[in-house]
């Protein structure tokens, strides 16, 4: 890399103060007013806020219903990963193998990308609506029910599904870059070695692959837990009876519906530490254990 | 063990582009047989045909009495070494040297005996437990050679396995490799671009070009009897003169052939020579140094001891039977 001399002790924090002014408005001070009004109740009427230390904190702790939304957030979270990223997988090995029309493929799988979030929500609450959608008149032929303004399962099942889509794209797109990165002689080699499709998959492509998959781990986490507030939205609203009511919808919720700003202001206090607590535990794994 | 035979061997890629064209090769048991030619003659194709790696489009390949058309890789009871080694990069030396055994349902005792063999035989003990990035590349060459080894197959297949090696270890590996061919007297087919590479390993060399084979033959075969023009400039170095005929009509021969062929070290310098020969470069080798000029304005090249002295017209004589002599046409040796 080159390093450059500035001479002009201000011209760098110039360079740098775009980048930084973004981070601070968009970040670190809505960070801090979330830090400091997590520590405050406000009056009934929104006039006055006394600090009240860690009540808010401890109040959500004992709370069912929050203890709820964490386990809800972790079934949520843990779905979107496996099944964003499984799809994503199958799909990206498909198009490795394909000789012909592999270019066209990875464009039109990567289209979904492109769609917002509450976009993607309505779409899938279309066609899962149990009075006009087409699956529940499929799932209808085959027996099954589904109905996810009632059944909780199926409501899970429906936010679970219209958030892993919109990043199978996303997914897709870094394995098969990480597939076509693994050197074709290596696969062959392992052929000759005689390891069958599907042993070469677990034990050439897949650990070649790992840190495309730890690193898409991450991101899928993250987005699942931040990202998916529009698609909940527009389909569930975190309901029936709180099944799809994930952190980050609960903080909009209680915040911006139920008023109650102190425990909202806790809530994505909460959700922000073990956001980065995750990453940071993940990405001292993948440092650890990826690399080879 | 096992002899490998190609019968009118082809490969027509879907579209109708002919990569391979009717090659037939008999590889007897133990043999030592080099696929040379330049870059794009069908070579690797034609050794990952036998492989298994690219489908055989036309004639058979047998290994042993078995026709292995249909056979996969796998089956065909073959070890490959990679141009860019293909060892497993997340696995230890042990553990890539143990894969195809461990794929195989092998003991593990077994699998043991045979690791320390190899690495005993090709110097890796000290490696065993590193990561292939880890290693030098000389190191990794020794690896892909061990993970052939261990697997004591029909056959070895080498794919320009010295390429990616510097000048000297290439020479140093060339001669390793040869010496553990001797050794363990398994057939082998290698394929590489380099005719000196060719010349030093192989018992047989089959020259190729455009898909098809040029002439099969013995390094000394080849290089004193070229059934071609191709063959005739391409191995052999410094390359051999090949001049126009009408260009030199009063050399003999020149009536009916269309090339004269005479080899650099062939021509020699005499006050009363039947060829004119008029000095444009001189390049210094050291123990010799190769003389470049004109003949008839046809560009030739001679060598000369590094002592010898030298003037910028000078006479060359040659011994008749050092003539190569093609057909206009063809290209074929005329005798």
């Amino acid at each position: 890399m080159k390093r450059t001399i500035f001479s002009n002790q201000l011209l760098p924090w110039l360079l740098l103060a775009p980048q930084l002014a973004i981070t601070f408005i968009f970040f670190l001070w809505p960070a801090g007013q979330a830090v400091r009004q997590s520590f405050l109740r406000e009056d009934a009427f929104g006039i006055n806020s006394s600090f009240v230390g860690l009540t808010n904190f401890r109040a959500l702790l004992s709370s069912p219903e929050y203890m709820n939304s964490l386990q809800v957030t972790a079934v949520f979270a843990v779905s979107v990963t496996i099944m964003s990223m499984g799809v994503a997988l199958l799909l990206a090995i498909a198009v490795d193998r394909m000789l012909k029309s592999a270019r066209v493929y990875t464009t039109l799988l990567v289209w979904p990308y492109a769609v917002a979030p509450a976009v993607a929500g309505i779409l899938w609450w279309f066609i899962f609506n149990p009075t006009i959608g087409v699956m529940p008149y499929v799932l209808d032929v085959v027996g099954y029910d589904w109905n996810h303004i009632s059944s909780k399962t199926d409501a899970m099942l429906l936010v679970v599904i219209a958030s892993a889509w919109k990043q199978i794209s996303y997914n897709f797109l870094f394995f098969v870059a990480g597939l076509q990165a693994i050197p074709a002689s290596m696969r062959e080699a392992a052929a000759i070695d005689g390891a069958g499709p599907v042993r070469r998959f677990f034990d050439i492509t897949f650990p070649l692959l790992s840190p495309t998959t730890f690193f898409l781990l991450v991101v899928n986490i993250v987005y699942a837990m931040f990202d998916t507030f529009g698609v909940i939205d527009a389909t569930t609203e975190g309901g029936p009876a709180q099944a799809t009511n994930i952190m980050v919808y609960k903080v909009y919720f209680d915040g911006f519906i139920g008023q109650n700003i102190g425990s909202s202001a806790a809530q994505s206090v909460i959700l922000m530490l073990l956001v980065i607590s995750l990453t940071v535990i993940q990405f001292r794994w993948v440092e650890k254990k990826v690399e080879y | 063990m096992a002899s490998i035979t190609l019968e009118n061997v082809g490969k027509v890629y879907p579209g109708g582009t002919r990569a391979v064209g009717d090659v037939s090769i008999d590889i007897a048991d133990g043999e030592l047989i080099v696929l040379v030619g330049p870059s794009g003659c069908g070579k690797s194709t034609l050794l990952r045909m036998v492989a298994g790696l690219e489908s055989i489009t036309e004639g058979e390949v047998r290994i042993g009495d078995r026709i292995v058309n249909r056979v996969e890789p796998a089956d065909r009871d073959i070890a490959m070494v990679f141009q860019n080694y293909a060892l497993y990069p997340h696995m230890s030396v042990r553990q890539n040297l143990a894969y195809g055994l461990k794929n195989r349902g092998t003991p593990r005792s077994e699998i043991k005996r045979r690791v320390d063999e190899a690495a005993e035989i090709l110097q890796i003990g000290p490696f065993l437990d590193r990561k292939p990035r880890a290693l030098s590349g000389g190191q990794r060459q020794r690896v892909a050679m061990g993970r052939a080894i261990v697997r004591e197959p029909a056959a070895f297949l080498f794919d320009e396995p010295l390429s990616n090696l510097d000048a000297k270890l290439r020479v140093a590996m060339r001669l390793e490799i040869k010496q553990l061919q001797k050794r363990l007297r398994t057939t082998s087919l290698y394929v590489t671009h380099d005719q000196l590479e060719a010349m030093t390993l192989a018992d047989r060399l089959v020259v190729l070009n455009g898909g098809r084979v040029e002439q099969i033959g013995t390094a000394l075969e080849v290089y004193r009897r070229p059934a071609s023009v191709f063959v005739a400039g391409f191995i052999g170095s410094p390359a051999m003169n090949l001049l126009d005929a009408r260009a030199l009509p009063h050399l003999p021969g020149s009536a009916h052939a269309g090339t004269i062929g005479i080899r650099p070290e062939d021509l020699t310098v005499t006050p009363d020579g039947p060829i004119e020969f008029s000095v444009t470069a001189v390049e210094e080798l050291g123990a010799q140094r190769l003389v470049h000029g004109l003949a008839n304005g046809e560009a030739m090249t001679i060598t000369q001891p590094s002592d010898a002295t030298l003037s910028d017209n000078m006479r060359l004589s040659f011994d008749r039977g050092n003539l190569h002599l093609f057909n206009r046409e063809t290209g074929r040796r005329i005798d």
